[in-house]
């Protein structure tokens, strides 16, 4: 079994509306130190299998075709192997 | 002319877009359940408003995989007309068959209500009805219809006369005090490069008839049957 983790981001040249709400509302709070927030998505997968490499060669086209827009998110994947339980 | 609804699950504009062609203008019109996988030859395809598949992941994201979407783009490639109109933007940009992305309008907020849009283009099949400057009073409705683009690709739709609708004040100024979501350059509805696709935010379906309170949409789509 393997357990992949999707993290989308904005990209740092789109504006950011739900970023900069979550940056004020930091600040309004009382944390002032913090100047910058984006908001992305984190995506867990569990897939069958143990072919670590296959997984992310599918995953990558499935980043970029599903799970994220290239126009205006990056993203980072990450794959590890783990126990069925 | 013979025109096709998309309906996916979600969709919400799907009857109105129905009855203004079917009842307002007199066409012949069917809905497509988005698990078909062809159009029976319509010459013109709606895809229309609403929140397919809950908007989840983005909007459109997931309905431009929808069985039925190869033959929008058959269609679009054949130079059939296609029209989306707000979700039904969001998929087509989501779907590669026009740039850039809509995402969440800049102030948060959900607008609903009736904005105003000049026609910044007429020699498109879309906008041959109206005369360049025409203010237009159409309804909005949405959460996600900022229209984000890289400069390059937003200098292109511009030389390329792609960009038929902007956000404008009542007396149809460009200005950031008209622009209800954000949009890019005031970005209501662009056509792709070859004029036969088009999407737009506001919708003209819901703005056909005196009654509800502006008729000014009913021009884009007699100006698709005086393309026919």
């Amino acid at each position: 079994m393997i357990r992949a983790q999707v993290i989308v981001r904005p990209r740092k040249s789109i504006f950011d509306p739900q970023g900069d709400a979550v940056c004020r509302a930091i600040q309004h709070l009382g944390v002032t130190a913090v100047t910058q927030a984006h908001v992305g998505k984190c995506i867990e997968l569990v897939l069958e299998g143990n072919d670590v490499e296959k997984a992310r060669g599918q995953l990558d086209a499935i980043c970029q075709d599903l799970l994220s827009n290239p126009v205006i998110e990056d993203y980072v994947l990450t794959l590890q192997p783990a126990d069925a339980k | 002319m013979r025109w096709a609804v998309i309906q996916f699950p979600g969709s919400n504009c799907d009857q109105d877009a129905f009855h203004v062609l079917k009842n307002v203008l007199g066409q012949e019109v069917a809905y497509v359940w988005h698990k078909e996988t062809s159009l029976n030859g319509a010459d013109a395809v709606i895809v229309p408003g609403g929140f397919s598949y809950g908007d989840y992941l983005r909007c459109g994201a997931i309905a431009r995989f929808s069985p039925i979407m190869p033959a929008v783009k058959e269609a679009a490639a054949q130079g059939r007309t296609v029209l989306g109109i707000c979700n039904g933007f969001q998929i087509l940009c989501e779907a590669g068959l026009l740039p850039g992305v809509l995402v969440r309008n800049a102030s948060l907020h959900f607008r609903c209500e009736m904005i105003t849009v000049r026609v910044e283009q007429t020699g498109s099949r879309f906008t041959s009805e109206y005369r360049i400057g025409q203010v237009l009073r159409l309804p909005i409705a949405h959460g996600e219809g900022h229209y984000v683009a890289d400069e390059a690709t937003l200098d292109e739709l511009f030389a390329h006369k792609q960009v038929l609708f902007t956000y404008c004040t009542a007396d149809g100024q460009v200005t950031a005090e008209g622009n209800p979501n954000g949009s890019q350059r005031n970005i209501a509805g662009i056509a792709n490069r070859a004029g036969n696709v088009l999407g737009l935010m506001p919708h003209p379906e819901r703005a056909s008839e005196k009654i509800l309170g502006s008729d000014d949409g009913l021009g884009l789509f007699k100006s698709i049957l005086a393309s026919d």
